[in-house]
């Protein structure tokens, strides 16, 4: 569904369907760091639609992960303004307007899966049966159906990320924001979470971010790729993707359109890139 | 190779070692004790021979150093021989020195968590606190307890109290320094995961912090008892005290009674790594509850 179809509809956050998740304009961020200023991010004008599948993509000290931590209200721009559901992404944060999910699960050891789940909600202080609904619901979702009274441990790298997406779905937010959820995981395990990821997300009609240096994973996932170069920070490239909305197969990345799509944006990455080291 | 045997692995090398130092016990008890039943030969003009002087250093009532089973057969009378409400069993003698150990240590607790909690919190106790904290342990505590003692006798304070403060003054430590190092041990995704939820301190404290500080915590309590039992010991030798293990060490002492002595003094040990023991327990329990991956024995 393309951003203005369904204008004049009103969701839970108050924000129209024609309006822009995320809104950023001339945004600049700059560390003080003892070595004197570096510039993190510079001049980043982007916009993202609901029910955007958007991933941000990179080498490593292109900003990419400061640039989803702006927008999950984890680091203070320096310049340039940014607005997450219509409002700031503080108010967005204390709204718990997002779910976030990091590179690594970052479960809690000491809680079962079920009630690494409930955290979020535990802290909502939504009621004992809200929260067991919920954590069916989302562990269905992600298929880790029966493993509730599990820890941590006792589960595979690719299932506990899957938990700590379960995590972030409980909050029922409408975005999504995603920093290289699988960047640890083997490529098998990769690819069967990323097929996951997109039926969910065709599922639940949410708005993606998703941070990550791998390109047919981007390309795959995404609605929409935001190629970025280091030093400073910024966007060299946006590209649209012409691939079809909502479940692909894995097949697809075999297609004269997915590798057009793929060299376009490696031929990004190459031109962003400084090889002068 | 056969399975790895618990006799093997645990047993056999721990006999071994106590087997070469009840060993070195007896000769080094023989050396010490030699001239005095030299001495008492030439008191009462008789001659011994080698063997004779040797069974009777091990057998004298007040040797410098006595011999193991002389420890050993006092530590039987003075326990299972003596009914526990005798002012010479060491039972009771230990149950004195225990009341006074566990509620020093228990205030000692308290007030670490407590400390190392507003330190975690508050940026002003962590640069004000801090400091004092590791001074407090600088002073020589044999030094303090008398004056505590005397000071808190008289404002009436006597008993079990004073003993437990002091107690207290030594296990708050290892508790407060452990503590801030473990309510400061979650990672900054952790931290950040919170912030996401819009958790306010006290649900971080609780659902993070606080858990994930129970290994640090128990590492701690494991050196707060220990200490704590030092504490109340100490506490009982300033005042001559009347009862408890401290005082049968100073009564020993003023008499000669050496063999006295080294029993007392086996059985604040054997209290201390019951102590320790207990502690290792609970902590195997409470990380069971929590989930822990079960630890498999190394090699």
């Amino acid at each position: 569904m393309a951003a203005g179809q369904a204008s004049g509809c009103v969701f839970t956050t108050g924000v129209p369907a024609s309006m822009n998740v995320i809104d950023i304009e001339a945004l600049s961020l700059t560390f003080e760091t003892g070595d004197g200023p570096v510039q993190a991010l510079s001049n980043i004008d982007l916009k993202i639609a609901k029910g955007d599948f958007v991933s941000f993509i990179g080498p490593s000290g292109c900003g990419k992960t400061t640039l989803l931590r702006v927008i999950a209200d984890l680091e203070q721009p320096t310049g340039g303004s940014i607005s997450v559901n219509g409002t700031t992404p503080e108010l967005a944060r204390l709204d718990r307007a997002y779910g976030y999910v990091f590179q690594a699960p970052a479960l809690y050891p000491w809680r079962t899966i079920a009630r690494n789940v409930a955290l979020p909600l535990e802290i909502m202080s939504l009621t004992r049966a809200q929260q067991e609904e919920r954590i069916a619901r989302n562990l269905a979702l992600v298929n880790l159906t029966g493993f509730e009274k599990k820890y941590p441990w006792q589960l595979s790298g690719g299932m506990q990320q899957r938990a700590s997406i379960a995590r972030a779905l409980a909050v029922e937010p409408d975005l999504l924001l995603m920093d290289e959820p699988f960047g640890a995981l083997d490529e098998i395990v990769r690819d069967h979470l990323n097929e996951q990821l997109l039926q969910l997300w065709a599922k639940t009609k949410k708005t993606v971010v998703f941070v990550t240096h791998s390109i047919p994973e981007a390309v795959y996932l995404s609605t929409k790729i935001v190629v970025m170069s280091p030093r400073p920070g910024r966007i060299h490239d946006i590209v649209e993707s012409d691939l079809p909305r909502g479940p692909r197969p894995l097949d697809i990345r075999e297609t004269p359109e997915f590798l057009k799509l793929a060299q376009r944006v490696r031929d990004g990455l190459r031109a962003g890139h400084s090889y002068d080291d | 190779m056969t399975k790895p045997s618990f006799l093997r692995e645990s047993v056999v090398p721990v006999l071994t070692v106590l087997a070469v130092l009840v060993a070195f016990w007896y000769v080094a008890a023989l050396f010490m004790n030699h001239s005095m039943v030299v001495a008492e030969a030439q008191l009462k003009g008789l001659a011994f021979t080698p063997s004779e002087t040797w069974l009777r250093s091990w057998a004298l009532d007040k040797p410098l150093l006595p011999a193991p089973h002389q420890v050993i057969a006092e530590l039987w009378r003075s326990t299972a021989g003596l009914s526990v409400t005798s002012k010479r069993s060491l039972v009771y003698h230990g149950w004195v020195t225990l009341s006074a150990t566990l509620l020093g240590f228990l205030l000692g607790t308290l007030l670490g968590i407590l400390l190392a909690i507003g330190i975690v919190h508050q940026k002003v106790m962590d640069k004000s606190l801090m400091p004092w904290i590791i001074a407090s342990q600088t002073v020589p505590i044999l030094a303090v307890a008398p004056m505590l003692i005397v000071v808190l006798n008289a404002i009436g304070i006597s008993g079990l109290l004073p003993k437990a403060l002091i107690s207290t003054y030594l296990s708050f430590f290892p508790v407060a320094v452990g503590m801030v190092k473990g309510l400061r041990s979650p990672e900054a995704i952790h931290l950040d995961l919170m912030r996401t939820y819009n958790a306010d301190d006290f649900q971080v404290f609780t659902k993070l912090r606080w858990p994930a500080s129970v290994p640090f915590l128990f590492a701690s309590l494991k050196v707060g008892i220990a200490i704590s039992l030092i504490g109340a010991i100490v506490g009982e030798l300033p005042t001559g005290a009347i009862a408890g293990l401290g005082a049968r060490l100073l009564f020993g002492s003023y008499y000669g009674q050496t063999i006295q002595i080294w029993a007392a003094l086996f059985a604040a040990a054997f209290l201390a790594g019951l102590l320790v023991l207990v502690v290792g327990w609970s902590e195997r329990l409470v990380m069971h509850l929590m989930g822990a991956r079960p630890e498999r024995r190394a090699g």
